[in-house]
């Protein structure tokens, strides 16, 4: 399959700005320039279907299309690179070695809402792929592809990074929106929506970075093109983060709609030590787990992933052999959740740490069977109760561990330890 | 107007309200901790939870505004699973300790625990979260943290009304604590207004906690005497003590706020110094006589002074906390029973006290200068009365609440009116101008009487008697009734509704209004 968000591993250097012109660079943008008019480019855009990278698979063109085209105020368009989902590691390497193609998604995408100033948000551990980006925005706006009057055209765009400090809510849109604006990153009610009510209180558009990045391949490629990737309704390829028990782990671009056991045994070389599988978080740590049965019928892409009662989420496939204690598993993510929980929601910030006192127990065998049961019931109260989906994000990972991998539990309250440490806690092999 | 329907209920109701208020139209408690009328909506507590048909999940009350055809269910299956899901939430690590917090009683994690939990905990107690306890965080306030529901109440009065921002959430998750910033107190005005608005025991008054369990205390509406923004209250009192003053909610006065200094006055209304009998001047010395004696007394010596000198030898000086009825019935009494045009207002104001601020605060300490000056008594009449007094003309003095030694100094007092033959005191403390009178009569403080104020916006607002004055003082307008009828035998209206029917039909100002109907936000002053 040709590469096309991952082109850096068949062009060197392709960071720098002369290497990514002699590539095709900023073609796309000289397109949006001089040869579109915005609805036009919201049009192809809409006709790609491309759909948002970051979890939720919002139609981009669609989202587009809400920012109001006679808006008084200025319009904003923020980059999500908080890149912080446990099992995430696609963005890094897109800052790092393909600056060039987010700049050219961001500025078409800034022509397409009207926008004149756009802000890229990075995780507060992407010290390097800051620098990275704002070598890049350095270069570019030099040579006139950032700033005042682009390319010739008349039109200003102005890009600045801003890096959070380190807090995973700040990926979620509207907490990113706080963070950017100096705020505690709490999110927000909607409505209203960003597209009306985004940054310092300005219609704003909020894009993943790998969705902005297949927006120059879009235009330059055209729709049609786009589209015969994959499933017609979520077309392109995926960045997949393959990591866990395989022996080739690693970031793959992949068309939408690979099958899991082929990216587990074909692309990620099997399991760790021959070894059999046992279950796979899909997704991202905050989706439901796949047991080994669901996984080897699962279709990576975003509408299959969700047939299959879990989701594609930003393209994570963590892989766990047979010797994987799901107890551990899910005490290590309820333990993530509560210490990332911003909060401000009853039922997220008192559910995320009940959850993990409970799993705390369960792991060292002092759980009692009634708790699953509670376990169940607290997640019933905390999904969709609150003001965004952390919540949800531990709740139906609970659910999905304590239907799936109820003997689990039940193995750790009757031995009254963790079946798979020995009596000093380390791991052993299971015999 | 969108026209809804709240648990079965058809709701017309104004576009621009929630749920929350919408439903309250219709009798119907949508229960919420959060959200606050005056504040911004965080939508954070999430107990306002209510089943919108058509809706996806279950939605903020406090967020959501109605809209036309919507149907709600507030007590469905499924809002009643949240409401007890989120008490639960709220209550894992709460430390439980009603009985000894001060919030018992008020507390809206009891009463809703009652209303719309009743479940038994799932919570093991010794694993409970642990926070910081009886902070002194400045102002006056004490703050909780293990108590605190996070709503973001107190954080957001202090951003968005005083716009100080003194308090902030920090940490994260269940972590979460309001605190102050390191070595910076609380410092406003308004502090008091986040220990009301606290739905928990998480902020409690350093000055009220553990004085009195509040299921004791009576409430009485009333309005702040400190200054002439006149904010409505509520006075919260038990046995003829006052232990607080409440804001109460009135729109076009005070919104739902008052000032530390208004809701800290109360303890100058039950000082030691309050007179509980009349007193007569015997050997340089005040000494005790019943009211009988008293009013006898005073109306013979009007009377030789009326009578030898003309009314315009007897003048009174009537102060601006004065009430509407009191100023009106001394006017009256002034003018046809005394026949003397000699009637002056004092209002004043002691050095160095706060000036006007950008919320509520006044720099004028007097609660009813506009009501006075709406009955035509002069602010600048003090000065007249002094000259009268230099040319011989004016004899006599009647004071009423005026400490006008304290007011003037003692050594301007003298100056001016160290020449009078005769003064009566009418007063609710023993205060300085006591010491230079003939006789003084002990009169209510204004939580102790029914009437009225004018705010400086020419807002009339009732004030009612909580509880009787202390001893044997009565209220002015009784004393006053006394004296007219000692001098022509008439009787006078004594309650404030008589009083203040008497002054709509005789002062154009208060034409058409009614004590008994000024409602609980009161009424303008007609249009002069």
């Amino acid at each position: 399959m040709e590469r096309i968000l991952t082109r850096w591993l068949d062009i060197p250097d392709l960071r720098k700005l002369n290497v990514y012109l002699d590539n095709g660079g900023y073609k796309a943008l000289r397109k949006a320039l001089f040869e579109m008019k915005p609805e036009d480019i919201i049009n192809e855009v809409k006709n790609s279907n491309l759909r948002g990278r970051g979890g939720a698979a919002f139609p981009t063109g669609a989202k587009w299309s809400f920012i109001p085209k006679d808006s008084k105020k200025p319009v904003y368009v923020c980059v999500n690179g908080d890149e912080s989902e446990p099992g995430t590691f696609a963005n890094r390497y897109q800052f790092e070695n393909d600056p060039h193609g987010i700049i050219e998604g961001i500025v078409i995408a800034c022509r397409a809402v009207g926008s004149h100033n756009a802000y890229v948000y990075l995780r507060g551990e992407f010290t390097v792929q800051q620098r990275s980006m704002d070598a890049a925005l350095a270069e570019a706006r030099a040579a006139g592809y950032v700033g005042k009057n682009i390319m010739g055209s008349g039109y200003d765009v102005d890009i600045w990074t801003h890096k959070g400090a380190g807090a995973y809510i700040c990926g979620e849109e509207s907490a990113l929106l706080e963070s950017l604006e100096g705020k505690r990153g709490y999110p927000r009610n909607r409505p209203p929506f960003p597209a009306i009510v985004g940054a310092f209180g300005c219609p704003t558009v909020v894009n993943n970075i790998e969705t902005l990045s297949n927006v120059p391949h879009i235009l330059n490629r055209g729709a049609d093109w786009y589209k015969a990737i994959g499933p017609e309704k979520s077309p392109g390829t995926k960045l997949v983060c393959l990591s866990g028990h395989v022996n080739k782990p690693g970031l793959y671009e992949l068309p939408m709609g690979t099958p899991l056991r082929e990216i587990i045994y074909d692309i990620g070389g099997g399991i760790l030590g021959g070894k059999t599988l046992k279950g796979v978080i899909p997704g991202g740590s905050s989706f439901p787990v796949l047991n080994k049965e669901e996984t080897e019928r699962a279709i990576f892409d975003f509408d299959s992933m969700r047939a299959i009662g879990s989701a594609m989420g930003s393209g994570v496939v963590i892989v766990m052999d047979e010797d994987t204690c799901m107890i551990d598993m899910l005490l290590a993510t309820a333990h993530f959740y509560h210490h990332e929980s911003c909060g401000q929601c009853t039922p997220c910030r008192e559910g995320t740490g009940w959850i993990e006192k409970i799993m705390t127990e369960m792991e060292a065998g002092q759980g009692k069977i009634e708790q699953l049961e509670l376990l169940n019931n607290i997640s019933d109260n905390m999904v969709g109760n609150t003001i965004c989906v952390l919540a949800d994000s531990i709740a139906m990972p609970v659910k999905s561990y304590v239907t799936k991998f109820r003997g689990e539990f039940e193995e750790h309250i009757r031995l009254g330890r963790c079946p798979f440490k020995n009596k000093n806690g380390s791991a052993q092999q299971a015999a | 107007m969108p026209k809804l329907t709240i648990d079965g209920k058809e709701v017309e109701a104004d576009a621009s309200l929630n749920l929350i208020n919408a439903a309250e139209q219709v009798g119907v408690e949508i229960p919420h901790y959060c959200y606050h009328p005056g504040l911004s909506i965080p939508g954070n507590c999430r107990m306002c939870l209510v089943e919108v048909e058509k809706a996806p999940k279950l939605q903020i009350a406090c967020n959501t505004r109605v809209a036309e055809g919507m149907v709600v269910h507030t007590n469905s299956a499924k809002a009643k699973t949240a409401q007890k899901a989120v008490l639960e939430f709220l209550l894992i690590n709460h430390p439980i300790d009603c009985p000894v917090c001060d919030q018992a009683g008020e507390c809206k994690l009891q009463d809703y625990y009652m209303d719309y939990d009743q479940e038994p905990s799932r919570f093991p107690l010794p694993e409970k979260n642990r926070k910081g306890k009886a902070i002194d965080i400045g102002a006056g306030v004490m703050l909780d943290q293990e108590r605190c529901i996070l709503c973001a109440r107190c954080t957001r009065f202090f951003d968005e009304v005083t716009k100080t921002s003194e308090l902030a959430i920090f940490e994260r998750g269940d972590h979460n604590r309001i605190d102050i910033y390191p070595g910076q107190p609380v410092n406003n005005n308004y502090a008091g207004n986040i220990v009301d608005i606290c739905p928990v025991g998480a902020l409690t008054e350093k000055e009220f906690r553990f004085r009195m369990r509040v299921w004791y205390l009576h409430r009485t509406a009333s309005v702040c005497g400190g200054c002439e923004r006149g904010c409505s209250i509520d006075i919260h009192h038990h046995r003829g003590r006052i232990y607080r003053f409440k804001p109460r909610f009135n729109p076009d006065v005070n919104s739902y706020w008052m000032c530390d200094e208004g809701r800290h006055s109360f303890p100058g209304l039950q000082n030691e110094t309050r007179l509980t009998s009349p007193l007569v001047q015997a050997k340089d010395q005040l000494v005790v006589e019943p009211w009988g004696e008293a009013v006898r007394r005073a109306a013979s010596i009007i009377a030789d002074y009326k009578r030898t000198f003309g009314g315009n030898s007897i003048a009174v000086v009537v102060d601006a906390t004065s009430t509407n009825e009191e100023a009106f019935a001394l006017k009256q009494f002034m003018k046809t029973t005394i026949g003397s045009e000699r009637i002056a207002m004092l209002s004043w104001s002691p050095p160095g006290t706060s000036g006007d601020d950008e919320l509520l605060l006044r720099a004028n300490k007097n609660p009813n200068t506009r009501g006075l000056a709406a009955l035509g008594i002069a602010g600048d009449g003090l000065d007249g009365l002094a000259a009268a007094v230099a040319s011989g003309e004016l004899k006599m003095l009647i004071t009423f609440r005026a400490d006008l030694v304290r007011a003037l100094g003692e050594q301007e007092f003298v100056r001016r009116f160290g020449a009078l033959d005769y003064m009566l005191v009418l007063s609710t403390d023993a205060n300085e101008t006591c010491q230079m009178a003939n006789q003084v009569w002990p009169i209510a403080a204004y939580p102790e009487i029914d009437g009225s104020f004018t705010n400086f916006k020419g807002r009339v607002q009732r004030i009612k008697e909580a509880f009787p004055p202390p001893g044997n003082a009565i209220a002015g307008v009784e004393a006053i009734a006394r004296l007219g009828k000692a001098l022509d035998g008439v009787e006078r209206p004594r309650s404030a509704d008589a009083v203040f029917a008497a002054m709509a039909s005789a002062e154009p100002a208060f034409k058409g209004m009614a004590l008994a109907t000024l409602g609980e936000h009161g009424a303008d002053l007609a249009a002069s």
